[in-house]
């Protein structure tokens, strides 16, 4: 399978492995169940660093 | 303590030479754990690394969790193509080999029927988006309209213009979500299977506008191209919406979606 074929981006491959494959229940995995969580917590940071970055900016439109 | 077994897919045995030198998460060699005719795609991870906390932690990190990712679809996809793969959610990490194996016994039949299921094909993703320029076109008009008016005219065409603004944004955003359904239809009769997936957030779009659309199609391999081709056409006849195909994937979002105990 070529790597490229069409545009995939980086945000495009974490997506779709955050909401693919096969999850498996038990005490033998510690398989992301509950994805929902780390897609929060990745919403947040990429949140928190778009803040970092155009804080001058979102400052000037108050 | 040893190291625990980082999984990243099951399949149909391969030659091992064709994985030679392939490495997965923290540069470990993979391997495989055999079980009749499948195999489990197997690195070992550090114990400290292994536990719920830990693993967490690392995939809560934007910079660990790429690189995980990547690492996992390095494998996954190297694997698929050479052979069926049903890949695993990402991080699904098992304490010893001796459990993949205790796995692959007891969800045996399972694991051949997906993996049947899935042989030679690949998954295409598509995701559609609404401009958000339809949405707010007519600011200008508007401001010029109000120009050397009094403060209250200036109001009462502040707010026709914020519920204009809101009109159209709805109208957009319907006569995207309407389109989406069209092409889908289209696509969806290319494809074995289809899975619609939650609609991106903003903040991990990578194409301008609001996400209204996020499907899957399961085609077979010699077919991907042409699905992409036509959701291409199909999105450069719409003016009103941006379309985004990726691809082609390993079939991911065709594993399995109940989950397997």
């Amino acid at each position: 399978m070529s790597a490229a074929a069409f545009p995939a981006r980086e945000i495009a491959l974490v997506d779709r492995l955050l909401a693919g494959g096969i999850v498996l229940a038990g005490d033998i995995t510690l398989a992301i169940a509950d994805i929902d969580m780390v897609q929060i917590s990745l919403r947040a940071l990429i949140t928190s660093l778009d803040q970092t970055t155009r804080s001058g900016a979102a400052e000037r439109d108050e | 303590m040893s190291a625990a077994s980082y999984t990243y897919a099951v399949a149909r045995p391969f030659d091992p030479a064709q994985a030679a030198g392939l490495v997965g998460v923290d540069g470990a060699a993979i391997h495989l754990v055999r079980h009749q005719d499948l195999v489990a795609v197997v690195s070992p991870l550090a114990p400290a690394d292994a536990n719920e906390t830990a693993l967490r932690a690392r995939l809560e990190t934007l910079a660990e969790l790429e690189a995980i990712a990547r690492a996992h679809h390095r494998v996954v996809a190297a694997v698929a193509a050479c052979t069926p793969t049903l890949p695993f959610r990402l991080a699904t990490v098992h304490r010893t080999n001796d459990r993949v194996a205790q796995l692959l016994r007891r969800e045996y039949r399972r694991f051949c029927e997906t993996l049947d299921r899935l042989a030679g094909r690949v998954e295409v993703g598509v995701k559609i988006y609404v401009h958000h320029a339809d949405a707010s076109a007519g600011a200008m008009s508007v401001a010029e309209k109000t120009g050397g008016s009094g403060s209250a005219r200036v109001g009462r065409d502040y707010l026709q213009y914020r519920r204009e603004q809101r009109d159209r944004r709805q109208h957009a955003w319907r006569r995207a979500t309407t389109a989406a359904e069209q092409m889908d239809a289209v696509l969806a009769g290319l494809a074995v299977d289809r899975r619609q997936h939650r609609m991106q957030s903003a903040e991990l779009a990578a194409a301008p506008g609001e996400n209204v659309f996020n499907a899957a199609y399961l085609v077979d391999a010699g077919r991907a191209e042409e699905l992409a081709a036509r959701a291409r056409r199909l999105g450069a006849e719409n003016p009103h919406v941006t379309i985004e195909i990726t691809g082609p994937w390993p079939p991911y979002s065709f594993a399995g979606s109940e989950e397997c105990t």
